[in-house]
């Protein structure tokens, strides 16, 4: 497999799982270069959350291989047989790729400010002055600045979830997986939400996976769609290609009912 | 027939300050904040233990809170204090562990059992996507439990726990049965000698009652303090005092 620093950032290769008998991945392959904007589309239930969580380990695979940046996540090789990662192991290549979830999960005990400073000081152990100066540069970039005093409590939607993606670059992740970000929003707060996404993929080039039903998005911001059902990959292609002229009957299905 | 009444609050006001007295009640305070610290590390612990998902600690954590659960507090205590040394027949034993020192190992340890429960309840009202946050920012499962997880269930587990400690500042007078002299022993060693027995009881029912009183308004603070994040109910002394009298399981 390839060194870090070469190749693909992300390489999927026929990864499974299921949660007992129901089977959510079935071989499951996709690629995504670095610095690549990829969206992920399927109606619920195609297992596009799951597949993000099995990128960073949040669930272990039951099959298949996954790659960031050429190392492989949650397991090592011995033999040609894989053996799970220490919990050390797996925690450290977990914070090179960053999660952004549906519903936030902000540290409701913690300040904005104490929120994005939380993992550089107490994973990456960088003194607290670095981590503010970065947390701090980092909440002006999602334009919430003034916002760093205040508990997560006390903000939008829209406001939470941008201090989560600033939370999330505050480990400098060389991936950032977005799931479904702005469907927990009211819709007036989604735009803000998006413009920070748009600016990240524009001006820095981070390599980005973006499960969402935010067409509009897809088709300005991504290289590719790709879309998902019943657990595996069914259609890739252009934003533009696919949302003009899906070639899979499921894929013209689920389209003609979202656009 | 007539029924005098004997009741002299002049030995109630005598004795309230008595230092057999003080001496009591400073006994009981420390045997009851000591046994509520073991508790809470104890806790703590086997809370983890029950939440790991290993089957083997596990089941050592419910062992353990059945057990000290599902036997008096007194007994514990006799076990201690008579039964092992007695076992052991070990001089060093016999003479290192004094009554008060089996008061608080006994106590904390019974009240560990509790605070696993309690802690546990804390732990497991912390929303699931808190320990997916923290991990995916690469904190192991401990970290993710002490930094944000514990933290989080402490709000939960702050009143609580104050129950058990009023309780414990009123139930470590069981100890007064293996000769220790804590604040209701105090009494008796003075009413059997004066026989003012109802006004020494008077006493020590007034000083239960005044260190209760204080250790709520304690709690009540802290309570304000974990609600920081959601500063939305400012508490005044009234609706302070108010919830105070509201509260409590009755013992």
């Amino acid at each position: 497999m390839s060194a870090p620093g070469a190749g693909p950032m992300l390489r999927c290769l026929g990864v499974h799982k299921h949660f007992g008998r129901l089977e959510v991945l079935r071989g499951v392959d996709l690629e995504v270069e670095r610095g690549e904007v990829v969206v992920v589309l399927g109606p619920s239930g195609s297992g596009k959350s799951t597949l993000l969580r099995c990128i960073n380990h949040l669930e272990k695979l039951n099959d298949g291989r996954i790659y960031v940046d050429g190392e492989l996540i949650g397991y090592r090789e011995v033999n040609g047989r894989l053996r799970e990662d220490s919990e050390r192991e797996i925690a450290r290549k977990r914070s090179q790729i960053g999660l952004v979830f549906q519903r936030f999960n902000l540290f409701p005990h913690l300040s904005v400010l104490g929120n994005v400073m939380e993992a550089p000081v107490h994973v990456k152990k960088m003194p607290r002055k670095d981590a503010e100066a970065i947390a701090r540069e980092l909440l002006a970039r999602v334009g919430l600045s003034a916002k760093a005093d205040e508990y997560p409590g006390r903000l939008s939607g829209g406001q939470q979830q941008r201090v989560a993606i600033a939370r999330a670059l505050a480990m400098q992740p060389k991936l950032m997986l977005f799931d479904e970000p702005t469907s927990a929003l009211d819709p007036e707060l989604v735009g803000e939400v998006l413009d920070v996404m748009k600016s990240l993929a524009r001006d820095t080039g981070m390599t980005m996976v973006v499960v969402t039903h935010e067409l509009g998005f897809a088709r300005e911001v991504a290289d590719r769609a790709v879309f998902m059902a019943e657990g595996v990959v069914v259609e890739e292609g252009t934003p533009s290609e696919m949302f003009a002229a899906p070639r899979e009957p499921r894929t013209q299905a689920f389209l003609s009912r979202i656009l | 027939m007539t029924l005098a009444l004997e009741f002299d609050f002049g030995v109630v006001r005598e004795y309230m300050f008595n230092d057999v007295i003080l001496d009591g009640v400073w006994t009981t305070i420390q045997i009851a904040v000591l046994a509520q610290l073991i508790g809470v590390v104890l806790g703590v612990l086997f809370a983890l233990m029950r939440v790991s998902g290993n089957r083997a600690l596990g089941f050592a954590a419910g062992f353990y809170v059945w057990f000290f659960r599902g036997t008096p507090a007194l007994l514990q205590l006799m076990i201690l204090y008579l039964g092992i040394p007695r076992m052991f027949d070990n001089q060093t034993l016999t003479t290192e562990l004094t009554a008060f020192r089996a008061a608080v190992i006994a106590f904390g340890v019974n009240e560990g059992a509790y605070m696993t429960e309690i802690m546990r309840a804390g732990i497991l009202s912390v929303e699931g996507g808190q320990m997916d946050a923290g991990k995916s920012l690469g904190m192991t499962q401990l970290q993710a439990m002490r930094r944000i997880i514990l933290p989080q269930a402490m709000r939960v587990v702050v009143p609580p726990t104050g129950n058990e400690f009023i309780a414990l500042l009123k139930n470590s007078s069981v100890a007064f049965a293996i000769g220790l002299v804590e604040l209701l022993g105090a009494a008796n060693l003075i009413y059997s000698v004066n026989f003012n027995v109802m006004e020494l009881l008077v006493v020590a029912g007034i000083w239960y009652l005044a260190i209760t009183t204080v250790f709520s308004i304690a709690q009540a603070e802290i309570e304000r303090l974990l609600a920081v994040s959601d500063r939305e109910r400012p508490l005044t002394l009234v609706s302070r005092v108010l919830d105070l009298m509201a509260a409590r399981r009755p013992l």
